[in-house]
């Protein structure tokens, strides 16, 4: 077997394509959870994201209307997930699982036609010179804007979440809701904006996969990202930050057991490609076992229906 | 102004009807979609919801649909009942597949009735042992059984792909990733019991297992403990109710369930193992759990409703042109609209006038 044809710096930049979605749906969702609501439906979402951007971005030969497309259809599909779970106070499980599964039928149904199209090709945002640079520049100059607005962000989502009086308000809602809704706080109506925004995240995260991942649109094609990045928000105990940690590992480990399958490795293809999942597991379990810090780092209201009685 | 005003006690009239509206409804809302879609709703109902159960053949057709979703959908409503969400049953489906399945390729050319029992014994187990995954690591180390579930069944999709390919793929089948045909074989085929409804003998253990879950969550102290813990965890550790021990009964027994419901498959409607061999039961099973109220008998209703939906779908996949997909988006539907009007079971709408 050959290593020497694995280049570190071209897999670092496929690691960090195939983190982006993940990285994407999971700061949405972290927004979600720390309002205290819990929504299983990231999968459905994604999906929905990765056809609406899909048909969006064939239609009108624009990737950047393909993403915006994305994201609002992420949060049209949420919007179903928020008026049922906040006004119609339904299980937040339930309702989560629902809004995969129809989700997925959903997306399958729109993208029947769109089978074995290629979406046009989003351009790389490269800087004259820099760009050309070896590792450095191939490693932070060479990517496409999605790479960069992703890690914009996570910023942005840490620094409304600890910085701002508005994101102070959004986790009260998920620490303790009667607290926020006696100051005099809309707990429903603020958790309905927090679900739509992790809709939105979704879809964007489903459109990087159709339209830059693969790029094409197939049935499922979100193969589980969406649970991924359920599991990188514990993962990352609640924390914008590690949640890039989290993202890009899992990034890692996809492209590492790619990588692998090319090589012709004496595993099997399919042992190699169980092993995102069972390494999702496998983290979930080390992030859960301490079970006083799990619970210290879980928002308190996380999953719970909140109606004001008065 | 529309107010919710909650109920001194919930509505036992609700509670039943509510499904009966989530259906009612999709078929309304799926009818506009379907006008869409510029298909003729009526004629599209008409095949999803009444057809499959009045024409002969879509009849002879409808357990082989139900029973896998009536039993997967039995075993994961225990679950639901004490809070364990098992979301994973399709990855045991697949693993009772290929261990039942397994017993029976390694007993090829043997003749006997004890072979077919012996398949099933080994479907359960592997399924209750792949459902164990879960549960354990729930008990020990506090880990969210929803997302270890569901990331097992991407690892059984792969464990199927690489046995195909591989262990149980058929030795005289040109290396086709497939296996030997189950289902043409009289020693690992089920009888047929009732063919006009297509009930066989796997048709038949649900069913005997329907009446079953009946008895425990009616009868026995352990289905009273079940729902307990469901329903009140603090109120059932003080009753001496141990968590851990629901916990494993619970996924054992969800995933016991959807590993014979993948034996069935096999040696039923599949025959072989391929790639293409799980279909969603598992996934469809949960929308029959909650339509069924997780209450047995509302089970059998709701999976059968459910058949019929798929039988009625591939009907209007060849006469109407509908895509496949429009199933799942109806069955999704469905699951919304339930969750929708649950609120009527605790609940009442109040139109409010305003104070002048």
């Amino acid at each position: 077997m050959d290593f020497s044809s694995l280049d570190p710096v071209a897999m670092m930049v496929l690691l960090i394509g195939a983190a982006t979605p993940i990285l994407l749906a999971a700061i949405g969702e972290l927004v979600v959870e720390k309002a205290g609501v819990l929504n299983l439906g990231v999968e459905g979402m994604m999906i929905i994201g990765a056809v609406t951007g899909f048909i969006a971005a064939t239609t009108t030969g624009s990737p950047m209307l393909g993403l915006l497309a994305a994201a609002l259809g992420g949060a049209a599909v949420s919007m179903l997930f928020a008026f049922l779970t906040q006004y119609l106070l339904s299980s937040q499980v339930a309702t989560g699982l629902a809004l995969t599964l129809f989700g997925l039928g959903l997306a399958a149904l729109m993208g029947t036609s769109y089978n074995g199209i290629k979406p046009p090709r989003m351009a790389r945002l490269e800087v004259e010179g820099v760009s050309d640079i070896p590792v450095v520049g191939e490693l932070f100059f060479s990517h496409d804007p999605v790479i960069y607005f992703s890690l914009f962000l996570v910023f942005a989502v840490w620094y409304f979440l600890n910085r701002t009086r508005s994101g102070l308000v959004l986790r009260a809602c998920g620490e303790n809701h009667d607290a926020a809704h006696s100051l005099g706080y809309n707990v429903q109506l603020i958790r309905f904006g927090a679900i739509m925004f992790g809709g939105a995240c979704a879809g964007l995260g489903g459109a990087y996969v159709s339209l830059v991942r693969v790029p094409q649109w197939t049935e499922g094609m979100t193969a589980g990202v969406g649970w991924i990045a359920l599991a990188i928000v514990v993962f990352a105990a609640w924390k914008p930050w590690r949640v890039i940690l989290g993202a890009y590992m899992f990034g890692g480990i996809t492209i590492l057991q790619l990588s692998l399958q090319a090589l012709g490795v004496s595993i099997s293809g399919a042992y190699l490609s169980m092993t995102p999942y069972i390494v999702t597991i496998v983290v979930l379990v080390i992030m859960s076992a301490d079970r006083k810090r799990a619970s210290l780092n879980a928002p308190a209201c996380l999953g719970t229906s909140f109606h004001a009685s008065h | 102004m529309l107010r919710l005003e909650q109920r001194p006690t919930p509505s036992k009239s609700m509670l039943y009807l509510t499904p009966v509206m989530a259906v009612l409804a999709t078929m309304v809302v799926g009818g506009m979609l379907f006008a869409a879609l510029g298909i003729n709703p009526i004629e599209a109902i008409y095949l999803l919801f009444i057809d499959p159960f009045v024409d002969s053949y879509n009849l002879s057709q409808l357990f082989v649909k139900a029973s896998p979703l009536i039993l997967i959908a039995l075993g994961l409503s225990i679950g639901f009942r004490a809070g364990v969400w098992n979301i994973g049953a399709e990855g045991q489906f697949i693993i009772g597949a290929i261990a039942g399945g397994g017993v029976g390729l390694a007993l090829w050319g043997s003749e006997g009735w004890w072979i077919l029992p012996l398949m099933a014994v080994a479907a359960a187990l592997g399924g209750a042992l792949w459902a164990m995954i879960p549960a354990v690591l729930k008990i020990k180390f506090n880990a969210n059984e929803i997302l270890v579930s569901l990331m097992l069944v991407y690892v059984a999709e792969n464990l199927l792909a690489q046995m195909v390919q591989g262990l149980l793929r058929d030795p005289s089948g040109f290396n086709f990733p497939e296996s030997r045909n189950l289902g043409r074989n009289d020693a690992t085929s089920l009888p047929d019991v009732i063919p006009a409804l297509g009930i066989d003998g796997g048709g038949l253990v649900s069913l005997i297992l329907l009446a079953a879950a009946f008895f425990l969550l009616q009868k026995h102290a352990l289905g009273f403990q079940i729902k307990l813990t469901g329903e009140s965890p603090r109120a059932a550790r003080f009753a001496g109710v141990n968590p851990s021990i629901i916990i494993a009964i619970c996924l054992g027994i969800s995933g016991a369930a959807a590993g014979l419901a993948g034996l069935f498959e096999l040696s039923g409607a599949a025959g072989k193992l391929t790639i293409d061999f799980p279909v969603g039961y598992g996934f469809t099973a949960i929308i029959v759990a909650f339509l069924g109220r997780l209450n047995p008998v509302g089970i059998l209703l709701a999976g059968v409703v459910l058949a019929g939906t798929y039988i009625g779908g591939e009907n209007a996949q060849f006469i109407l042109k509908l895509p496949a997909a429009a199933v799942t988006v109806f069955q999704g539907m469905m699951l919304f609209f339930l969750l929708g009007f649950e609120i009527l079971i605790n609940y009442r709408i109040k139109s409010v006038r305003r104070a002048v």
